[in-house]
C-alpha cells in the first residue's frame, strides 16, 4: 500500500492546517502538490514566471518543509512557479533554500526541469517525432525559434527518476498534473489504473469532495485500486463527488492521456466505504502505448499591448455605441496611416464594449431589452513593438475621450477613469504548440540534478 | 420552451487545456436528466457555440445526471482575440439556451 498527502490543488490555495497535521498522523509515504498549469494563461510560461506572490509562496511552502521534516517522507512539487519552465524552478528552488538557511536545516534537493531548447524540438519535427495534437497551431523551426519558453510534461518515470535520488525535496519543472502522485504508487507496484486514477482524482486537492476548500486530501493505492479521503472535519468523499470529478477541466472524462499510455476509466466502481467519509474506487485500466510521448507547451511573443479604456454614461452614446466604435475604428485607421504610415495589418486594434458583450463577443445570445445605464469602451492596441504600441494607444486616446456621433454636435466628453488613460502591458505571449513528442528513453529530454544542502 | 439553467442544477465551464472548453450540465435527477439528453439537439449547440458538430464532444454520463460537452476554442487561450482567459462564461450563453417545444 502507498499513501499519498495532498495538501491543497496548488501551492498558493492555502489548506485546513489541523487537516493536514492529521494527514501528516497518519503516515504518509509522500507529500506530494502540484504548483501550476496553463490555467492562468501564456504570459507566465512565456516569461518563465510564477502568478504568485513570492510571501505567500515562501509562507505555504515553508509549511510544507514542516510537514515533510515531521513525517519524515519526501515532499514532492510538480510544474514549480506556475509554468514549471527553469527559471521558474530556480525561483522556487531559491526559496527553499532561504527558508533552509533561516531555519538551520538540511536537505537533499533533486530539481527536474523540462525545458526543451529549440533545437531538440527542430531535430525531432525533423524526423517526424513530433506530432500535433487536435487542434494543433502549425509549427515549424522559425515557430520553434521564437518560443521564450518550451517545456514537455514529465511523467511518473521522470517523477520517480528524482525520488530514486534519495531526496528529501523534489522540485519538477513542468509535469502532468498526476505524475506527481501517481510516480510514487506506480514505483511501488500497485494497480497502475488505480494509480492513475487516484491522481487524477487527488490533483486539485479536496475538490473531488465537500467542502473543497479544505484541501487536504489523503490517498491510498494497493494492488487493486485506491481510496480516497478528504481530511478535513467536515468534508466527506462521496462517489458522485469523487466519479464527477473526472469532469474537471477535462475534454473527455473516460479517458486521459500520459506519457506512456492512457487511463480508461470507463469500468471504474465507485463504492462509499462504511466510515462514511472515503470512496474506494476498482476498475479502472491503464493502457500502455507503443510509443513514449511527452507532451509539449509552448509560449512565444504576441507584439505588445496598450490598452484605452473609456466609461460611456451618456444615454445617447451607451444607444449608439456600435456606431460610435465603428466611426472611432475608421477616423483611427485613416490617422494611423497618415501620421504613422501604418496600414491595417501593421497593428491590431478592437474596441470591446463592457456590458454589452465584451465577453462573448459574437456567440453572444442575448438581445438587450432595456438600454444600459452606461458602457464601458475597452480599446486594445497590439502592435510589434512597445513603442509603437504606446503611439498607437496615444492617438486613440482624443477619439475615445471626444469622438462625437455627428460633425455638427458640441464636443463630447466621455469618463477616463484615470491618467494617462493608455495602459501599456508590455509584452503578451500567445501559447503555439499543442504536440507530443516521441522519447526513446523517459529521461532523454529532462535534466535532474541534485543539490545538498547542508547546514549541520 | 424554457431556458436550461432553469431546468438543472448547475452548467459550469472551464478550459481544458489551452485549446479547448468543457461545458458540463449537472442535471440533477434521473428524471431532468432524461429529458434534457432527449432534448438538447446537439447542433443547436454546435451553432451556439460556433464550432463544426464534428469536431464537438458531447458523453450523456447516466450515473452522474451529467451532459458534457467539449470542443476545440476559436481562440486559443490567451491570444490576441480571446476574451475569456478562463473559459467561465461559456456557461452562461449554454444555460440560456431555450430547449423544448
Amino acid at each position: 500500500m502507498t499513501r499519498v498527502l495532498i495538501p491543497t490543488g496548488a501551492l498558493g490555495l492555502g489548506w485546513d492546517q489541523a487537516a493536514l497535521d492529521r494527514g501528516i498522523a497518519n503516515g504518509p509515504d509522500l507529500i506530494a502538490i502540484d504548483g501550476g498549469s496553463t490555467d492562468s494563461g501564456p504570459s507566465y510560461l512565456g516569461r518563465g514566471v510564477s502568478k504568485y506572490a513570492r510571501a505567500s509562496t515562501k509562507r505555504e511552502w515553508g509549511l510544507l518543509i514542516d510537514a515533510q521534516r515531521q513525517a519524515g517522507v519526501p515532499l514532492v512539487i510538480g510544474t514549480a512557479g506556475t509554468c514549471g519552465a527553469g527559471s521558474a524552478v530556480d525561483w522556487l528552488l531559491d526559496i527553499t533554500q532561504e527558508i533552509l538557511a533561516e531555519t538551520g536545516q538540511s536537505a537533499r534537493i533533486a530539481v527536474l526541469k523540462s525545458d526543451q531548447p529549440a533545437v531538440r524540438v527542430k531535430a525531432a519535427l525533423a524526423i517526424g517525432r513530433v506530432t500535433p495534437l487536435s487542434p494543433a497551431p502549425d509549427i515549424s523551426d522559425a515557430v520553434l525559434d521564437s518560443c521564450t519558453n518550451i517545456v514537455a510534461l514529465a511523467g511518473a518515470e521522470q517523477i520517480n527518476a528524482a525520488l530514486a535520488t534519495g531526496a528529501d525535496i523534489v522540485i519538477a519543472g513542468r509535469t502532468t498534473d498526476t505524475a506527481i502522485i501517481a510516480a510514487l504508487p506506480l514505483a511501488n507496484g500497485n494497480h497502475a489504473g488505480g494509480a492513475w486514477h487516484g491522481a487524477k482524482i487527488g490533483e486539485c486537492g479536496a475538490l473531488c469532495a465537500t467542502h473543497p476548500q479544505s484541501g487536504v486530501l489523503q490517498i491510498d493505492f494497493d494492488a487493486t485500486g485506491f481510496t480516497v479521503t478528504p481530511l478535513a472535519d467536515l468534508a466527506r468523499a462521496t462517489p458522485h463527488t469523487v466519479s464527477a470529478h473526472m469532469l474537471y477541466e477535462n475534454a473527455d472524462p473516460f479517458i486521459l492521456h500520459e506519457p506512456g499510455g492512457h487511463l480508461d476509466v470507463t469500468g471504474a466502481i465507485y463504492t462509499a466505504l462504511d466510515d462514511r467519509s472515503s470512496v474506494r474506487v476498482e476498475g479502472s485500466e491503464w493502457v500502455p502505448s507503443d510509443r513514449y510521448t511527452v507532451k509539449l507547451e509552448g509560449a512565444r511573443s504576441a507584439g505588445f499591448q496598450t490598452v484605452v479604456m473609456a466609461l460611456v454614461r451618456d444615454r445617447h452614446y451607451v444607444t449608439h455605441v456600435d456606431a460610435w466604435c465603428r466611426s472611432i475604428e475608421t477616423a483611427f485607421r485613416a490617422k494611423a496611416q497618415d501620421r504613422l504610415g501604418l496600414g491595417p495589418n501593421d497593428y491590431r486594434l478592437e474596441l470591446r464594449v463592457i456590458g454589452r458583450d465584451a465577453t462573448m463577443g459574437p456567440l453572444e445570445t442575448a438581445t438587450a431589452t432595456a438600454t444600459a445605464t452606461e458602457v464601458g469602451v475597452m480599446g486594445l492596441v497590439t502592435a510589434n513593438t512597445a513603442a509603437r504600441a504606446n503611439e498607437l494607444g496615444k492617438m486613440l486616446n482624443p477619439y475615445l475621450l471626444h469622438h462625437p456621433l455627428t460633425p455638427e454636435e458640441e464636443v463630447p466628453t466621455f469618463a477616463f477613469p484615470f491618467s494617462p488613460a493608455e495602459i501599456d502591458r508590455g509584452e503578451i505571449f500567445e501559447f503555439c504548440l499543442n504536440h507530443v513528442m516521441t522519447l526513446d528513453s523517459p529521461m532523454d529530454a529532462f535534466d535532474l540534478h541534485v543539490h545538498e544542502v547542508d547546514h549541520g | 420552451m424554457a431556458e436550461l439553467r432553469d431546468m438543472v442544477e448547475k452548467v459550469r465551464a472551464k478550459n481544458a487545456g489551452p485549446f479547448w472548453i468543457t461545458v458540463d450540465v449537472f442535471c440533477g435527477s434521473q428524471e431532468a436528466f432524461d429529458w434534457i439528453s432527449a432534448a438538447l439537439d446537439t447542433g443547436a449547440v454546435a451553432a451556439l457555440f460556433d464550432t463544426p458538430a464534428q469536431t464537438l464532444k458531447r458523453f450523456d454520463i447516466a450515473d452522474l445526471h451529467v451532459i458534457k460537452i467539449s470542443f476545440p476554442r476559436a481562440a486559443v487561450q490567451g491570444a490576441p482575440d480571446d476574451r475569456d482567459m478562463h473559459g467561465a462564461s461559456f456557461a452562461a450563453i449554454l444555460g440560456e439556451l431555450r430547449i423544448g417545444d
